[in-house]
């Protein structure tokens, strides 16, 4: 729709102001792996509970509009195969560059850092190729 | 307090994930599909999201400390090793196959059907054996 670059830009500045919040407040980065990451390697210490409780506000808050809306839809592809691989590749890759979209991408970027503008250029670039090679050439997904 | 303030920044990154379209696989695909049908919706969002965080980050450079405490975190040493590169295109292999990354993974996980369980399951397995790896990539060994 020509009108999903309005919600684009309104939904990320609702994911900015989420970063900056729990920076300013909690003088915690918001990277998405990281937070759920340190909990299941149990590398977490103090801060597990603080971690555990912004990850129930991100599954509840949209659960619950998502709900009320009835429109959600992630349309992921049925081969269960295929989403099972690209969970193994995002969960591993993630924890090995210390980093996803959120944490690299938003909170690095934002703040000039080197690592964060290589690993987002890294990630889309990698994305980029891994949509020519299983949806174009290879035909999977 | 810290517990609050963390429960409402996670619920406002959330719906922030859905109003943009993140939690729609067709979204990010289409963004990274530049051979394809492109589509530019995620620029958009990472530069409505950039913007207020760049603002913050200059905030918390005139402070001294977060509003409830502790102290900002220190900025990473800036050495582009191989396990930021290894770990960044593994992990943007997987995110243009199935067009997810974790936040959104998380958050969608209620309307997500058995697709999106079995990505987080995955996604929970693979940051379990995800430390080793990184070990081994950082001590020079091959992995």
């Amino acid at each position: 729709m020509p009108q999903d670059w309005i919600f684009g830009l309104i939904g990320g500045a609702m994911i900015g102001l989420a970063a900056a919040a729990y920076l300013l407040i909690n003088g915690r980065i918001m990277g998405a792996s990281g937070i759920i990451g340190s909990i299941v390697d149990r590398t977490a210490k103090e801060n597990a509970s603080e971690r555990g409780v912004f990850l129930a506000g991100l599954v509840l808050f949209p659960g619950l509009a998502a709900l009320a809306t009835g429109t959600a839809d992630t349309h992921v592809t049925e081969n269960l195969a295929i989403v099972a691989a690209a969970g193994l590749l995002v969960g591993i890759g993630t924890r090995i560059a210390n980093g996803c979209t959120s944490g690299h991408g938003v909170c690095g970027i934002s703040r000039f850092s080197l690592r964060g503008i290589v690993a987002t250029v890294f990630f889309i670039g990698a994305g980029g190729l891994s949509v020519v090679l299983f949806r174009h050439i290879l035909g999977w997904v | 307090m810290r517990l609050i303030a963390a429960f409402f920044a996670g619920g406002l990154f959330g719906l922030g994930l859905l109003v943009s379209g993140m939690t729609d696989t067709r979204k990010v695909i289409g963004w990274l599909d530049i051979f394809g049908n492109w589509d530019p919706t995620l620029a958009f969002v990472m530069g409505g999201a950039i913007i207020p965080m760049a603002i913050a980050w200059q905030i918390a450079a005139r402070r001294n400390a977060p509003a409830l405490g502790g102290s900002f975190p220190a900025a990473p040493a800036p050495r582009i090793g191989r396990n930021l590169v290894i770990g960044s295109v593994l992990f943007g292999a997987g995110w243009g196959l199935a067009g997810l990354c974790p936040g959104p993974a998380i958050a969608s996980i209620t309307w997500g059907g058995a697709g999106g369980a079995v990505f987080l399951i995955a996604m929970i397995l693979g940051m379990v054996a995800a430390p080793p790896l990184k070990q081994s990539l950082e001590s020079g060994q091959t992995a």
